[in-house]
């Protein structure tokens, strides 16, 4: 009997500390969420380094003196560096309307297009979770995983295949 | 149609006297898990933790966490996602130490032809191509059902297994006697034989187990996916979740209308393997996109 108690004890005190404060983001809505760094390349932000002093060219044109290595595979045909990268303040996104946006909130600028990911990914339904199914979870920004440059995801080597069962010989 | 034949005096009679035999053998046998008194369960379980301790060289700590009331787990897969890389095998095996030799993998991850869909005649879980996913291919990795009607525990001769209130199947590997009834018995192949003591690095044990699920099993047990009980009862995501590098798994409590895996069920198709079979899996399968 008593160990019951104490089962139930246990149990009152994990559903409490359960129904805290939830970072269950609903399905819709704007505001903040935590998530991973953005992945730059090393060295490369602030932008502006480079980029405050420059005279803006909103030419759209093929790139040949810096960010060579960048090839863009995502819609090209439409779109280039400035749809996303704001011109005027190269440490920021911007979305359609021009409102600009931090690179750890890159994930609205995404959303813009892609609003059906965008809500499974806010309810927690596409993509990677780390932390606790009913408490703080880790939320991965698109581009952690997806090339933002060349969004679909990378093909990976397997882990080994399985023994096959052998027959023993003894 | 016949009347169903009366039984006889002496049938009932033998029938009654076996009946209660059982009853009274049942009583004085050794209790189970939640039968026992605590400090006789703590005791039991430092004994365990020396003769772990003993069997893998280094310490390990075994819970005895219980079930949350209000609590339900599923499981859901994107179908449309798993890239079949096997990420969730191994960090499953390291989790929840099970052999390296003989292998023991708890999750078994089956290539099968876009043109055949879900079909386990033609799937193969061997596939083995230098990146992943192939042209033409899908991935289904299938573990433990974790059935709310699973017919691997009605086969048990021993009561060694169960379903746990928050839906966990669960195997008490002191009361497993390695007759592999419930390895025929499940439909999913989810069940898994230590034909020999189980053989892991001693760098590689995971010390933080749990008395249902991964603490280290001897030779002649049964032993299957538990959700990562020691993990999921304290509030964290089960391993394969967590290493899955395209978000194709998902997991958590059924019964908060907040949570994902509600998300998916109401927004998402899903389906159950073998659902002609009345199991009730607790483990779904869905397309995302």
């Amino acid at each position: 009997m008593r160990s019951g108690a104490l089962i139930l004890l246990l149990c009152g005190a994990l559903l409490s500390a359960a129904d805290g404060p939830k970072k269950t983001p609903p399905a819709t809505g704007s505001e903040r969420l935590e998530v991973q760094p953005p992945p730059f390349s090393d060295g490369i932000f602030p932008c502006t380094n480079c980029h405050g002093g420059m005279a803006v060219n909103r030419t759209r044109r093929e790139l040949s003196e810096m960010h060579t290595e960048i090839v863009l595979k995502h819609d090209e045909t439409h779109r280039w560096c400035l749809d996303c990268h704001d011109a005027t303040n190269r440490d920021v996104l911007h979305l359609a309307s021009g409102e600009v946006v931090p690179f750890d909130e890159s994930y609205r600028v995404c959303g813009q297009c892609h609003g059906e990911k965008y809500r499974d990914w806010r309810a927690g339904v596409h993509g990677r979770r780390t932390g606790n199914w009913n408490g703080a979870k880790g939320y991965l920004l698109c581009a952690n995983c997806h090339n933002p440059h060349q969004p679909r995801f990378k093909a990976l080597a397997p882990k080994p295949a399985p023994q096959r069962p052998t027959r023993s010989m003894k | 149609m016949t009347e169903p034949e009366q039984p006889s005096r002496r049938m009932f009679t033998t029938s009654a006297t076996a009946a209660f035999a059982g009853i009274v053998l049942t009583a004085c046998g050794p209790k189970r898990l939640y039968e026992v008194p605590k400090d006789k369960l703590r005791a039991s379980i430092a004994e365990m933790e020396t003769k772990a301790k003993e069997q893998v060289g280094q310490a390990v700590k075994v819970s005895d966490q219980g079930p949350t009331p209000g609590v339900q787990f599923a499981y859901a897969l994107d179908i449309s996602r798993c890239i079949g890389c096997r990420r969730c095998v191994y960090a499953c095996v390291e989790e929840n130490n099970q052999s390296r030799d003989p292998q023991i993998h708890w999750i078994r991850v089956f290539s099968m032809e876009k043109e055949k869909g879900v079909d386990f005649t033609h799937a193969d879980p061997y596939y083995n191509p230098p990146e992943v996913p192939e042209e033409g291919h899908f991935y289904v990795p299938v573990a433990c059902q974790q059935c709310e009607n699973p017919p691997c525990t009605k086969v048990c001769p021993t009561g060694a297994t169960w379903a746990e209130k928050d839906g966990i199947v669960v195997i008490d590997y002191d009361w497993c006697i390695g007759c592999r009834y419930c390895m025929a018995a499940c439909p999913y192949g989810a069940r898994h034989f230590n034909w020999t003591t189980p053989t892991i690095p001693e760098k590689e044990i995971n010390p933080n187990t749990h008395y249902l699920g991964n603490r280290p099993r001897p030779k002649g047990v049964v032993e299957k996916c538990t959700f990562c009980i020691q993990r999921s009862r304290d509030g964290r995501y089960p391993a394969c979740v967590e290493v899955c590098p395209v978000g194709a798994r998902k997991f958590g409590n059924i019964l908060d209308a907040n949570s994902e895996i509600r998300y998916i069920i109401e927004h998402k198709r899903v389906l159950v393997l073998k659902e002609e079979l009345n199991t009730v899996p607790r483990f779904f399968y869905f397309y995302a996109t």
